[in-house]
């Protein structure tokens, strides 16, 4: 049997065994495999950026542009006109260093809740750990927040507003809105897959949650006793966090941490979700 | 001998230890694998999130239980049903078939694209398959990036991409444009370098589809010359192919995959004969299921012949081809195209309804259309054809939709010279140039006189 001696001869190195099963119903997902192809999730992410503002004119300009344009809008609507109280900074500081983190926040929703529907291609045609799209999605926003933060020191600067010690809580709590991205984000693009309303909600969700975060106003507008609804919202926290990072005033440490559990459990929801469906996505898709 | 003894050591600590021992001799083995789809329920656009909310609201358990897809009620199919095959490590296995037969579910599935409902597949070291060539390439991107990512897309670290550039760019051939956005690169361009990728791949078990439908033919050949390689190697490849004769070259071991089962596992030769007589039972009329998810689709062929559906033709009568089809979407810039194969497999004519390049700009509303394809008499010789028609998108290599060797005829000798002689002359086909002989000058009786003796000679 010349087949049997063929086996013989290409005896090779014990390699990884892998075996393919049915799955279904809930169950963890293998973060061996996503560890693995984490170059995978760089390589996705750096051409999200790279591609973001190819063939556009005024190319990167596009991250200066979009949020200081949203500051100046803020600032003379609800600053000047609806004279919202800044908690003693410039209005326009304070609104930036709130629209910081929000603007990322939001655009990592949105481009991470479609991301799932956008690969259909990729996803139909190769394998590889699905989750790594919505976080390839959230981690491409990443450069443009880092570019909203010189804007940000640039008008620190030109409002006279002091930097301190506390800007170094800044990584932690942006670690935390990555957090509360990811977990929603996850979330919401399992969910496109299969229920494509959601390219509808999504937009809307993010505009209605804008005004229950104290982007444009700050935590001090709410009156105390309904405060404990503003900290079922992890972002509004963080938004909170970051003002006190960049601004210098006193961090609300308990709420920061009840929103890292918020995030957490988010997190934990929505990548529990995205395993649940995500062998599903390519008969769905 | 040492590695050996650790090697025993660590089968009986290891916990499959008799799978272990099983797998060995096997590069991948595939055990009672089925898949079931859901018909209808999944694909039509009912299941809306408004749906599912005021479903749960009205109850809850079923509703539920319904999205999970766990209802009875729904219409199911096995489009693959306890597939079971071994290949060694080395080997090159065909997986041959017609459309439906389950060739892409069994692809998708060894490629963990989509998971099967029952069996278990098992392979040892890196599978990489390629379903497709140019996965994940972005056209905004050059083509150095879109190496990268590419390669990353079929599971290549950087640095082994980084150690390969210069020979995927070199057989790719694309040396100049390198730093241009791939968008502007030539079809011909594009697929090159995205098979150039995954050429470089290096697995130990290697699945391919029809990547070789696309290219020219003489990247055709590169492709195969490649594959070869691969298989010389001794790595094991899955190679799925409407390509008979590319399987026939390629491959060690062939797997007749009909409606979903596998029917046959045998040497090349055998599965291939049995594909083909399979098919032999003259069928000159095909209807196809509907799927709601193709742009476009054939939904039937047709062979006739004096306007009567006929499985028999005279080489020296005309006879006719109707494509029924119908188009939910135009992709821009396909056509549909009809192969007639010979017995050996091999095509003898290729057509497309369109003639001209500029026609493929050319759009088709929705709706359903039928196509009537006339060959002229004296094409085609005596013999048994079969059909292939397609709809396909030349520039992007998408087949939109495909029915190979849906319907045959057999064409009898009408009564050509070569039938009266008797003269056993094989020749492809029954075009008959035209002769025109007229005497140019008449010589006079005498040249022939000379000639006479010399011929006399010969015949002596």
């Amino acid at each position: 049997m010349p087949s049997c001696s063929l086996s013989t001869k290409h005896k090779q190195p014990v390699r990884k065994l892998t075996t393919i099963r049915p799955r279904s119903g809930w169950h963890w997902l293998n973060f061996r495999e996503i560890w693995e192809a984490r170059e995978l999730l760089l390589v996705f992410t750096a051409r999200d950026i790279k591609v973001r503002y190819k063939q556009t004119v005024l190319g990167a300009a596009w991250a200066v542009i979009q949020p200081l344009t949203t500051m100046i809008i803020f600032t003379v609507i609800f600053g000047r006109l609806a004279k919202i109280p800044s908690e003693g900074f410039p209005y326009p500081v304070f609104v930036y260093a709130g629209l910081l983190p929000w603007t990322f926040f939001a655009n990592a929703l949105s481009s991470s809740g479609n991301s799932l529907v956008g690969a259909a291609h990729l996803i139909s045609k190769v394998y590889f750990p699905r989750l790594i799209i919505p976080i390839s999605s959230v981690g491409a926003g990443v450069v443009d927040l880092l570019i909203s933060t010189v804007i940000l020191l640039m008008l620190m600067v030109f409002f006279h507003v002091p930097l301190t010690m506390h800007i170094l809580a800044a990584p932690f709590l942006l670690l935390g809105v990555i957090t509360t991205a990811l977990g929603v984000g996850t979330l919401l693009a399992a969910l496109t897959v299969s229920y494509r309303d959601f390219r509808f909600v999504i937009p809307f969700m993010i505009q209605i949650w804008m005004y229950m975060t104290p982007v444009v106003y700050g935590v001090g507008f709410i009156p105390e006793k309904y405060r404990w609804l503003l900290m079922l919202n992890p972002m509004s926290g963080y938004i909170d966090g970051f003002r006190a990072a960049f601004l210098g005033k006193p961090f609300h440490v308990m709420s920061l941490a009840f929103s890292a559990c918020v995030s957490c459990v988010l997190l934990c929801l929505g990548a529990a979700y995205f395993a649940k469906v995500e062998r599903r996505f390519v008969d769905v898709i | 001998m040492l590695r050996g003894t650790v090697g025993v050591i660590r089968g009986l600590f290891s916990e499959k230890r008799n799978i272990g021992v099983f797998l060995s001799q096997f590069a991948l083995t595939v055990k009672d694998l089925s898949k079931q789809y859901v018909l209808g329920a999944e694909n039509i656009p009912q299941q809306t999130f408004r749906e599912m909310l005021t479903g749960l609201a009205q109850n809850p358990l079923r509703r539920l239980r319904r999205l999970q897809g766990r209802s009875k009620q729904q219409e199911t199919f096995w489009a693959l049903k306890d597939i079971s095959f071994e290949v060694r490590p080395g080997e090159v296995l065909g997986i041959i078939g017609r459309n439906g037969a389950g060739k892409s579910t069994l692809l998708k599935i060894l490629s963990r694209i989509t998971a099967p409902t029952t069996g278990e597949i098992q392979y040892h070291g890196r599978l990489a398959s390629l379903l497709e060539v140019g996965t994940g390439f972005h056209p905004e991107l050059s083509g150095r990036e879109n190496i990268f990512i590419n390669g990353a897309i079929l599971g290549m670290a950087k640095a082994e991409i980084r150690r390969k550039f210069d020979e995927i760019v070199d057989f790719a051939g694309i040396e100049q444009f390198l730093d241009t956005p791939v968008k502007r690169y030539s079809s011909g361009m594009y697929v090159r370098l995205a098979f150039a990728v995954a050429a470089h791949l290096d697995p130990d078990i290697l699945v391919v589809d029809e990547v070789l439908a696309v290219g020219d033919a003489e990247f055709q050949k590169k492709c195969i010359g490649k594959l070869q390689e691969v298989a010389g190697q001794g790595r094991t490849v899955l190679f799925v192919s409407h390509n008979l004769g590319a399987v026939t070259r390629l491959c060690t071991r062939a797997v007749l995959l009909e409606e979903g089962k596998c029917v046959l596992d045998a040497s090349v030769a055998e599965t291939i004969n049995t594909y083909l007589s399979s098919t032999d039972t003259c069928k000159n009329e095909k209807q196809f299921s509907l799927l709601t998810d193709k742009p476009v689709q054939l939904t039937g062929v047709n062979l006739v012949q004096h306007d009567e559906r006929s499985p028999i033709g005279l080489h020296n009568e005309s006879f006719a081809l109707d494509i029924f089809w119908r188009v939910v979407s135009w992709p821009l810039g396909s056509y549909i195209c009809v192969d007639m194969l010979n017995s050996s497999g091999q095509c003898v004519i290729w057509s497309c309804d369109i003639s001209s390049v500029a026609e493929m700009k050319n759009e088709r509303k929705a709706g359903s259309y039928k196509s009537r394809v006339t060959v002229p008499s004296n094409i085609l010789s005596p013999g048994r054809y079969y059909f292939t028609v397609a709809v396909y998108s030349p520039e992007t290599g998408i087949v939109h939709d495909v029915a190979e060797r849906t319907v045959s005829l057999d064409i009898l000798d009408g009564g050509s010279l070569l039938a009266l002689l008797g003269v056993h002359k094989k020749v492809l086909t029954a075009v008959q140039p035209i002769w025109s002989t007229k005497l140019i000058e008449e010589y006079p009786l005498k040249t022939q006189k000379a000639q006479k003796p010399e011929v006399a000679e010969t015949v002596q």
